[in-house]
């Protein structure tokens, strides 16, 4: 099952690096990752997503409370949340990738004879849904941001 | 005063007091070197090689519940010190070793004995710390202390670039009273409802065991341990890791559990109803498969770390906090407590246990008197150095056949005592982890006892051994093999005996020993095992290496059958399954 872990760590050199190390040590993988400065800057939130038992979530959770500089972490997937991702996408002229991206919040950012620059957001089963639709044909570059989320409701992720 | 980084970081050490700094000076070191000339707060010990740094600084802490300090250079100096740092860190033992780095301005171009300290020691540490700024120093090493010695402990590594220890630059020194991180605060408080939960199950139980492990040496809970045992009267069994967290020579107690643990105690924990595990994490060399660990016990778990808990075996009950406090507190709710213990029930539990202690138990008194005039047993090796000692020494290991004849005839009362890499199972451990303990103790006896192929990884620390007047004694269990990889062999592939023999090219360990400074002593015959074992502890003031030589055919059992075995498939002796 796929699970969105919400991280908040301290800002400080090698504080992420500790993060997508123990993924590795601890024999898991991570799918999508993102991650940036909050608040005052001090500290960092990072949205991991990875797949995974209820036991395994719950021993990547314990792990990655047990590095130092990591504050904070919460299993969004254990309750109702917001997610989405944002993606870049830049393709030759087509207009069944404008009207995919168009469907998903699509901006138009540059336009040219020969390519053109579109972003997009939603849920990213829909992002991955689209990015399957959109194939390979005409398409030159994609960026994806990683999944980002909140808990829906009073929960809040905060010191 | 203002003082520079390297003054900075002796100030600071002395503060935490630090009686003793295991190290190997290098280039990016030396500035910080200058600074330990001109103190002597802290004596330095000049190691040669970073591993024994490391180890000696490991042994210290084991026996002393202090945290150990090395110091190495960067490059070699940093990737040297890695095997003590992993050896640590697996059975978190507090260690704050420093790095020296090169200068700022060259990190990340490759330069001259430049390697990434923090990314190579990163998945073995607890915590580091790259310095910054030369005025953090103080800082660093106040938080690096807390953090390696509280919680589970563990090592923590400073690494410190050589400009930040320029002797020109000099900054104010400020400690602050206490440490206080916003992302660690580990818990210390068990849970009061958990802790009424287990006292129930416990109070139930009807066949329940006490599975102790190094958490409650590190927790400093052995009397808080036995405590709760003098209430409950459960069969208590230690981990390799916890042996003398329950004094051995105690009734209830069973000896080791696991892989080379006692027939008694790995019955007990399968047929056990309740496993009341204290500090003890369910390592695979004690559960066997873990599908089939102990399949009608429910378990109640305490640790310091939650990420222990339900990690290998589901835990019924989970109590999070330290272990003494846990202990306290559970005693202090087992004595509130209207169940009464089935004592029955437990009067026929304990008899069970006695019956198979009887039946396939190590059985001193044949080892003893088995061989006469032919090749030593190797237990009687330990037999007798228990004797020679009255079981009152400190004894460091090394990694194999001798340190599982070590954990099982060597009897622990006391915590502390017994110092050896359970995690990592480190070769090169016994002698340096042995100079930290004399250090420490230099009146106290301490026996290294290790095989001639461990000690072979480490022998440069004789001459350290000299250098400080060091007279500990070392046991060389000489079976003219890699004793444990043979007997694998053995067992499971055909008797071949791959890359673990070398009988021709062994040293001459006598004038090995000699030629270091000390005395060296050889023993062939069980007549004469006794004899120079007392002549080598007469010798109060050397060092003695003492070279027995084994019956190199024996094998330590019992030995859970594995793959696909529980605790209660044991080989009881050479083809023999109970």
């Amino acid at each position: 099952m796929k699970r969105i872990i919400s991280i908040l760590i301290e800002n400080k050199p090698g504080a992420l690096a500790r993060v997508v190390g123990l993924f590795h040590q601890r024999g898991y993988n991570i799918e999508t990752l993102n991650v940036g400065p909050v608040f005052d800057g001090s500290y960092s939130r990072m949205t991991v997503t990875t797949r995974g038992s209820e036991n395994d979530v719950e021993q990547i959770t314990k792990q990655i409370n047990k590095i130092i500089d990591v504050i904070k972490v919460s299993d969004l997937t254990e309750g109702d949340h917001h997610e989405y991702e944002f993606i870049m996408i830049k393709f030759k002229q087509s207009e069944k990738i404008k009207k995919i991206l168009k469907s998903l919040n699509g901006k138009i950012h540059e336009k040219d004879k020969d390519a053109m620059v579109m972003s997009a957001w939603g849920p990213s089963s829909d992002i991955e849904v689209a990015i399957r639709d959109i194939g390979k044909a005409n398409l030159l570059e994609i960026a994806r941001s990683g999944s980002i989320g909140l808990h829906e409701g009073e929960k809040v992720l905060k010191i | 005063m203002k003082l520079s980084g390297g003054d900075l970081l002796m100030r600071a050490l002395k503060d935490e007091g630090v009686k003793f700094i295991f190290g190997y000076p290098g280039g990016a070191a030396l500035h910080i070197y200058d600074s330990i000339f001109k103190q002597n707060a802290c004596e330095h010990i000049l190691v040669r090689h970073e591993q024994g740094a490391t180890h000696a600084a490991d042994g210290y802490s084991r026996a002393t519940g202090k945290p150990g300090v090395a110091l190495v250079t960067s490059g070699p100096g940093a990737t040297n010190a890695i095997t003590g740092l992993a050896t640590a860190y697996m059975d978190s033992i507090p260690l704050v070793v420093i790095s020296g780095q090169v200068q700022s301005h060259l990190i990340g171009t490759d330069s001259f004995q430049e390697t990434d300290m923090i990314g190579i020691s990163r998945p073995i540490v607890k915590h580091s710390f790259i310095v910054q700024n030369t005025q953090d120093i103080p800082r660093i090493i106040q938080e690096a202390f807390h953090i390696a010695t509280t919680g589970r402990p563990g090592p923590v590594v400073i690494d410190i670039p050589k400009d930040k220890t320029d002797p020109s630059k000099l900054y104010e020194y400020k400690r602050a009273k206490e440490v206080s991180l916003r992302s660690y605060q580990p818990r210390v408080l068990p849970h009061p409802g958990q802790i009424k939960k287990a006292s129930k199950k416990i109070l139930s139980a009807e066949r329940p065991v006490i599975y102790a492990g190094g958490g409650v040496i590190l927790g400093n809970a052995h009397k808080e341990l036995i405590s709760l045992n003098k209430l409950l009267k459960a069969p208590v069994t230690n981990t390799l890791m916890g042996l003398g967290a329950y004094p051995a020579k105690d009734k209830y107690f069973m000896g080791m559990l696991g892989m080379h643990g006692t027939y008694q105690a790995n019955m007990a924990m399968h047929n056990a109803d309740v496993i009341i595990a204290i500090g003890a994490r369910f390592d695979d060399r004690i559960t066997n498969t873990p599908s089939m660990f102990a399949p009608n016990a429910k378990i109640v778990h305490i640790d310091v770390d939650p990420a222990s808990i339900s990690k290998i075996i589901n835990a019924d009950i989970p109590i999070v906090g330290q272990v003494k406090e846990s202990l306290l507190a559970l005693i202090k709710e087992i004595k509130r407590s209207k169940i009464k213990i089935d004592s029955e029930a437990l009067d026929n539990w304990n008899i069970q246990i006695s019956k198979w202690r009887a039946q396939h138990g190590l059985n001193h008194d044949l080892y003893l008197s088995k061989i006469k005039s032919s090749m030593i047993a190797p237990q009687v090796v330990v037999q007798e150095l228990y004797h020679a000692t009255q079981g009152n020494a400190f004894v460091t290991s090394d990694v194999g056949q001798h340190q599982m004849f070590v954990a099982q005839y060597y009897h622990f009362n006391k915590p502390r005592r017994w110092i050896n890499s359970g995690g990592l199972g480190t070769m090169g451990f016994g002698l340096p982890a042995a100079m930290g303990v004399k250090l420490a103790f230099p009146k106290q006896e301490v026996v290294c006892v290790t095989g001639e192929g461990s000690i072979q990884m480490c022998i440069q620390e004789l001459s350290t051994c000299l250098q400080y007047n060091l007279p500990i004694k070392i046991i060389n269990i000489n079976n003219e093999a890699l004793g444990m990889v043979r007997q694998w062999q053995d067992m499971n592939y055909g008797g071949r005996h791959s890359a673990s023999t070398y009988a021709d090219s062994l040293p001459d360990f006598v004038k090995l020993a000699q030629s270091y400074g000390h005395v060296g002593m050889k023993v062939t015959k069980q007549s004469q095992l006794k004899k120079t074992l007392d002549k080598a502890f007469a010798m109060k003031d050397r060092l003695v290496f003492i070279d027995v030589y084994v019956d190199p055919n024996e094998h330590v059992y019992p030995m859970l059958v594995a793959p696909n075995g529980s605790m209660k498939d044991m080989w009881i002796k050479k083809n023999t399954k109970a």
